[in-house]
């Protein structure tokens, strides 16, 4: 058999796996652009996920009651958790944390957007476990059958906790909405600032989206970003309504016949804007991870080395 | 003998929650991930402990008061924890050194402190106790990777270690409410673990390789309110919310 064949027959098995709905596993045999493909989407979720700690650790020392704190606490150390499992199973493709985590660091590969907005109040907490938590869970609902196999057992394990993450948001702005006049602005205020932005997180239109085919043929990605915005709407108007709080989007509109919401056009100036680097936060956020990282090195370092003392002291006890 | 107890109660309380704060500045910060979300639950463990303690306190006080209410409405002077607590992170070594400080005394402190005649207090100490030990495991550990690591973390060690060395006496030297809570049979003889602190301490620094100080702890003063510069920005970090927005529930 020839090189070319070998090959053929390798991409056929593939496809046939992806086919039956057979998880692709490490060891498999799987097209060069699919791994990339999936280390670079793997990755960029596990640096959203430890990016994401920052704006919401920006609240932890101010949160308003011990419960508040306690909770906030809890929800941004899941963060880093999925940091963790998302590393690994982008490991698992052959690639180091380290060489992720250099990628981040020197802005070669992305995180979500939503990260480079700021926290302003306390309710931008809770808008943020309901809305961005909430826009990520459509998300990886969906890759919780994504056809790379420890990709979509990490989900799983994600999606749990991410629910609840959403819930919680969630309560927190109840609480306002009860509030006083104070507290309800704050709620009006966050829900102003942090709309748009949970809506770009989809992504470009499918039209506009350079990955998006490829990756819905491979079962990477199994609805396209139009399909989950819309999904995430429908879910979240009835929502919003029991808060008392006004979406700003003045052309939201229940839509009988699609059986959708209609909305307005989201403002892609804005969105490719904050992906190129211009958004409120974006310098911040990778100058404070550079902040821990380089800061870290020599406790890294410390770590490694003391270990290695260790291993040689036990074996020359052996010897 | 109500206001001692409930005074005993805020040393215990304001220990956990200052340090508990302090330990939630690395969160998202830390130098490696699993070090972020261990420092995050020794502070989660720490914090959880204040509000049974607070919650407590306010029971006792029998005037509707809330373990907020506890933590947010008091002000420096009011409070009473040691003055290690209230050090700041400083860096990675401070961070560690001071945890390690804090964790030989408050591990020795709540082995007796299950023994008090006090049931509540008593079962809280229990419950504590568990996490404890997990707390000391890691500090220890900590400070002997950096005491016996590199030359630079050595350094880092060292400095830490003698810088913080000032205010490890505090926490078991007796005032009149540790005395008061010992004639009760509710308190903790602190002179009774003092000796198995130093040892405890001086071993686990002898293994890191570090030098031990020689002179005798001399900072105090938390655990009758008068405390450092840093308990005040602490406590206004902390307290903001509950100060600008008076009476709201959140
Ligand atoms: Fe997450
Ligand atoms: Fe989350």
């Amino acid at each position: 058999m020839d090189n070319h064949n070998n090959i053929h027959s390798l991409e056929a098995k593939f496809e046939a796996k992806i086919d039956s709905e057979i998880k692709i596993e490490p060891k498999d045999w799987m097209p060069e652009s699919y791994r990339k493909t999936l280390i670079r989407q793997i990755s960029q979720h596990a640096h959203s996920e430890v990016v994401g700690m920052l704006p919401e650790g920006n609240w932890i020392l101010r949160a308003p009651s011990l419960r508040r704190k306690v909770a906030l606490l809890a929800k941004v150390q899941d963060e880093a958790g999925h940091g963790l499992y998302l590393y690994s199973a982008a490991e698992t493709l052959g690639i180091s944390r380290e060489e992720l985590y250099q990628q981040l660091l020197t802005g070669k590969a992305k995180y979500s957007s939503i990260f480079n907005y700021p926290t302003l109040s306390w309710a931008d907490i809770g808008a943020i476990g309901w809305l961005v938590d909430g826009a990520a869970i459509m998300n990886q609902v969906m890759l919780t059958r994504t056809s790379y196999g420890p990709y979509a057992r990490a989900m799983v394990r994600i999606c749990k906790e991410e629910s609840f993450h959403q819930r919680q948001g969630y309560e927190i702005l109840i609480s306002l909405s009860r509030g006083n006049a104070e507290q309800k602005k704050m709620l009006q205020d966050a829900m102003d600032r942090w709309w748009w932005p949970a809506l770009m997180m989809f992504g470009p239109h499918d039209s506009a989206s350079t990955h998006s085919e490829q990756s819905i043929k491979w079962k990477i990605k199994r609805k396209s970003n139009d399909e989950l915005r819309q999904d995430f709407i429908d879910a979240t108007v009835l929502q919003a309504n029991y808060l008392g709080v006004n979406i700003p989007d003045p052309k939201l509109k229940w839509n009988e016949e699609r059986g959708h919401y209609d909305f307005g056009d989201i403002d892609w100036e804005e969105f490719w804007n904050v992906v190129n680097g211009n958004g409120p936060c974006n310098k911040q956020r990778i100058k404070d991870r550079k902040k821990a990282y380089e800061g870290g090195e020599w406790v890294r370092e410390a770590a490694m080395a003391h270990a290695e003392k260790r291993a040689k002291r036990k074996e020359e006890k052996v010897a | 003998m109500k206001q001692s107890l409930i005074n005993y109660i805020f040393q215990l309380a304001d220990n956990k929650l200052i340090l508990g704060q302090r330990l939630s500045e690395w969160c998202g910060h830390a130098p490696e991930l699993e070090i972020d979300i261990a420092l995050t639950n020794i502070a989660l463990d720490l914090i959880g402990q204040s509000r049974n303690l607070y919650s407590y306190a306010a029971e006792l006080e029998g005037k509707g008061r809330t373990e907020d209410d506890m933590a947010y409405l008091r002000d420096c002077e009011a409070y009473r924890n040691v003055l290690l607590a209230e050090q700041p992170n400083e860096d990675f070594a401070y961070t560690i050194a001071r945890q390690f400080f804090f964790d030989v005394y408050n591990h020795l402190f709540h082995k007796e402190l299950v023994n008090s005649k006090d049931e509540q207090l008593a079962a809280i100490a229990e419950k504590s106790l568990k996490e404890i030990n997990y707390h000391i495991r890691f500090s220890s550990e900590w400070v002997i990777r950096l005491g016996d690591g590199t030359e630079v973390s050595h350094a880092k060690m060292q400095t830490a270690v003698d810088d913080l060395w000032d205010y490890i006496g505090e926490m078991t030297t007796m005032n009149e409410t540790d005395r008061l809570m010992l004639a009760e049979g509710v308190g903790v003889d602190l002179n009774k673990i003092r000796t198995a602190y130093f040892h405890k301490v001086k071993e686990i620094l002898a293994e890191a390789t570090l030098n031990i100080p020689e002179e005798e702890p001399f900072q105090k003063g938390g655990k009758d309110g008068l405390h450092s510069e840093h308990l005040g920005h602490l406590l206004t970090e902390l307290q903001w919310m509950q100060r600008a927005y008076p009476g709201a529930q959140w």
